[in-house]
């Protein structure tokens, strides 16, 4: 009984465990010696176990009485997690080690959230989900203060997590009415007494209470406002990760929790998410237009590009969970990119973030500037890039799903937006000439980054690598 | 008597003062750590009050899950502000404000 249970989470298992035994082995040995170190196994191992889960067959097996569920969907959002987690720890050792804030807890918090994500999307119950969340949590309010000598690094560790911890006290008291109101906690059993139609007042009350949680997890307007102070305040690389993993871990868990536990009463969550999302690609689009540091200009991208995944979801359809799958596979392989760009942008061997020290950056290195191009360009959704697909799959999903205006607002918002991103491209071309360019890049591993995210923007029009079957099957798992 | 709706009333009044306090709040940090505990703590009434009122025991599991993820949230939040403190000398809210958002 235990065994079979234990064999289902064993992934999650083997990377806690890791986590505490290479805790332990630091703190006993050689301490941020070992910081290097620990940041490749800690990339290693999660693309172990994301090759692992890639493998592991595609039944869907449950563990401690339906609390724990590992289906298509978990293990496609949970291979999504582990390697974007991978790829930004690799991109993260060399600058953060320059910058001597390369500790031995950085990759172990890092694993730690990972196991919270995989948690979180996996979840099949109100506690597990709480808890997953809450794993993830704490371990980035930590590893968004890393820098804890610098004023802003502390500053955004603590807004994140006053912020942070009003979201989650808003998901509880949902997930305590959804508990009252339903008897259970199992989302199995939440889905049955909501019934089909219509749920009663207390469901209601608890569902909404949930959604505001979980849009201040996506960050998702109105309820963004930490987003921006936090990418700007913590280290680049530590915005690198909040960009990507934790993003997808949220929605796939926002996905969750309104499929399996509110599946049944779609027209009651539908209007509100459609609302959650048409605010967040026109406030994203809008707020971006005049910000000067691209960390914050990275922000309100994210917050816009949140905007068009959960319009997916707003779609309330098997397609609208494939497109929302697929939106965030793509827009996590951009941001990789976009952070290993802005991950190599220093000068005199300090890190800038200011737009303006990007004037005329092609005569600097034309490559670089080149593969920039072409993800700025992929954010955009120009055609004929992967990005574009992106937005043309959610937006299909929202036609189809009834919900035409929302559709023309993404069209509308994906033109406001496409402003900033193009100023940047203009900036790098045709700026003025500046005495302080940006020093070449010498890292070949953000190198290396960058232009692989930028080659797969351009060769991915061909089939999206296959992520489009895999990501159907996915969502068959989760929406019947 | 006093039954369920009176347990569910005071949490509901407990969680709205913490989202007050926690919104309202220009003077210090700590306050601000209580008013998120205070939310916490609203949402265990309810659970327990459930519980009871149900006779199953989950929501009491879910609050003792609830009360541990609160002490470490709370050693977190103390952990952030002491960094903070160190480098500004200060932990009124009003002077967080290095960015502006």
């Amino acid at each position: 009984m235990i065994q079979s249970d234990l064999a289902v989470i064993l992934p999650e298992i083997v990377i806690a465990v890791y986590a505490m035994l290479a805790l332990i082995g630091a703190v006993y040995t050689a301490k941020d010696g070992l910081a290097s170190l620990l940041v490749w196994t800690t990339a290693g191992l999660f693309t172990l176990v994301a090759l692992w889960i890639a493998t592991s067959g595609s039944t869907t097996t449950e563990a401690f009485g339906g609390m724990f569920i590992n289906d298509g969907f978990a293990r496609f959002s949970k291979v999504m997690i582990l390697i974007s987690a991978a790829a930004v720890l690799v991109m993260s050792q060399e600058y953060m080690a320059r910058r001597g804030i390369l500790r031995f807890e950085y990759p172990i918090l890092i694993a730690l959230s990972a196991v919270g994500m995989m948690m979180m999307v996996s979840a099949g119950d109100l506690m597990s989900l709480y808890m997953g969340l809450e794993l993830q949590s704490l371990a980035l309010y930590v590893v968004a203060s890393l820098r804890r000598d610098s004023a802003i690094s502390t500053e955004a560790g603590l807004k994140y997590f006053v912020l942070g911890a009003l979201s989650s006290g808003l998901l509880l008291y949902g997930a305590s009415l959804t508990y009252g109101f339903a008897g259970t906690t199992l989302f199995s059993g939440i889905i049955e007494a909501a019934g089909e139609g219509q749920a009663s007042l207390g469901l209601l009350f608890g569902l909404v209470f949930m959604a505001a949680g979980l849009a201040f997890k996506v960050s998702a307007v109105p309820f963004h406002m930490w987003t921006p102070d936090v990418y700007e305040g913590s280290p680049t690389p530590v915005t690198a990760f909040f960009a990507t993993a934790p993003k997808v871990a949220a929605m796939a868990m926002f996905a969750r929790l309104m499929f399996e536990a509110f599946g049944g009463v779609v027209g009651d969550w539908q209007q509100v998410v459609a609302m959650l999302s048409v605010l967040s690609m026109f406030l994203g689009a809008v707020a971006a237009i005049g910000q000067t540091n691209i960390k914050r200009l990275m922000a309100y991208s994210s917050i816009a590009h949140m905007g068009y995944a959960l319009m997916g979801l707003a779609a309330g359809t098997q397609f609208g969970v494939q497109a929302l799958l697929i939106y965030m596979a793509i827009y996590v392989t951009m941001n990789v990119g976009t952070f290993a760009f802005i991950l190599s942008m220093e000068r005199d061997g300090q890190p800038v973030t200011d737009i303006a020290s990007l004037n005329m950056f092609s005569k600097v290195e034309p490559g670089r500037a080149l593969a920039m191009l072409v993800l700025l360009f992929s954010l955009a959704g120009v055609p004929p890039l992967v990005g574009f697909f992106g937005k043309l799959y959610v937006l299909r999903a929202a036609y189809e799903g009834g919900l035409a205006w929302l559709a023309i607002a993404g069209v509308i918002a994906s033109v406001i937006g496409a402003f900033y991103y193009l100023r940047i491209v203009f900036f790098m071309y045709f700026g003025e000439e500046r005495d302080d360019t940006l020093d070449a890049g010498t890292s070949p591993v953000l190198y290396g980054f960058l232009s692989l995210s930028a080659i797969a923007m351009v060769v991915g029009v061909i089939n999206l690598f296959g992520i489009e079957g895999a990501a159907a099957a996915a969502a068959a798992t989760l929406v019947p | 008597m006093i039954g369920l709706e009176h347990y569910l009333t005071v949490a509901a009044a407990l969680f709205v003062i913490g989202i007050f306090g926690l919104f309202l709040n220009r003077k210090n940090v700590i306050i601000l750590l209580m008013s998120i505990e205070l939310m916490l703590l609203a949402v265990n009434i309810n659970l327990v009050a459930f519980s009871s009122f149900l006779g199953d025991l989950v929501g009491q599991v879910f609050t003792l899950f609830v009360l541990t993820v609160a002490a470490a949230e709370a050693a977190i939040g103390l952990a952030i502000l002491v960094c903070f403190f160190r480098n500004r000398g200060t932990i009124a809210v009003e002077d967080v404000n290095v960015m502006k958002g």
